[in-house]
């Protein structure tokens, strides 16, 4: 079957992105596929290679990237709420004339088009968070 | 479908809500919109933003239908509990129960919530 992942919940305050995580490493285990993982709203925040969890802790951010890596995940940052947020690339640092970017590995920047595209293309679209 | 529960401001999930529908409406998507819960202030006229410097995007509302989004729905309890009539929103809807609504949801592809 071909999903599409929702993740609008930032990391660590809720579970919501964890459970996303576990889910999708789930389905890829089972053989599923994974068009694309869009993240929303506050799940931007969970692309920003600057987190830096304690070492004790999990960490979510690569842990995405890592199982993006493995699996060839296409992993989506939503442009306006990341814009909002201060999740970054070059492009967009370059554009807006900031002196840094951000993205974490395995992440891109893009619109609210890849969203209703992969809502055509899948056959069960999941969201994670509320 | 995309569903609307939250009121049009205080959080940012109604002008995300309108923008999906915009963005799938741009793709040619056979959209409806349902608004239920707190999420039927967000069509009610009238609406005043310039005292909270937030934007009052409910004039889109009215641009929905020139974007060929027509099915717009409203749950008819949540207008009653909260003592409005379709008379005090700024667009047409259908007034439909939440048993209704129901079965429209059995019908979609994808459901959105915002």
């Amino acid at each position: 079957m071909k999903f599409g992942i929702i993740v609008s919940a930032g990391p660590y305050t809720h579970q919501a992105s964890d459970t996303a995580y576990q889910f999708s490493k789930a389905v890829l285990e089972r053989g599923h596929e994974i068009l694309r993982i869009f993240f929303y709203h506050d799940g931007v925040n969970n692309g920003t290679r600057l987190t830096t969890p304690p070492q004790d802790d999990r960490h979510i951010t690569n842990r995405w990237s890592e199982l993006a890596a493995k699996h060839e995940l296409d992993l989506v940052v939503c442009v306006a709420a990341a814009q909002r947020r201060g999740i970054v690339d070059v492009g967009e640092a370059k554009r807006h004339g900031k002196d840094a970017n951000n993205i974490a590995p395995g992440f891109r920047i893009s619109g609210l088009g890849q969203l209703i595209e992969v809502g055509i293309q899948a056959d069960r679209v999941i969201t994670f968070g509320d | 479908m995309c569903i609307n529960r939250r009121a049009p401001y205080g959080t940012i999930y109604a002008l995300e809500g309108l923008e999906v529908v915009l963005m799938g409406a741009a793709f040619e998507q056979d959209i409806s919109v349902v608004y239920l819960d707190d999420g039927v202030y967000q069509l009610k006229k009238g609406q005043d933003t310039t005292d909270s410097s937030i934007k009052n995007f409910s004039p889109t509302y009215r641009a929905l239908a020139s974007y060929g989004v027509e099915k717009l729905y409203v749950e008819t309890e949540s207008m009653e509990d909260r003592g409005l009539s379709e008379h005090d929103l700024i667009v047409p809807v259908k007034m439909i129960s939440g048993a209704e609504l129901t079965e429209l949801m059995e019908q979609q592809d994808v459901i959105l919530n915002y």
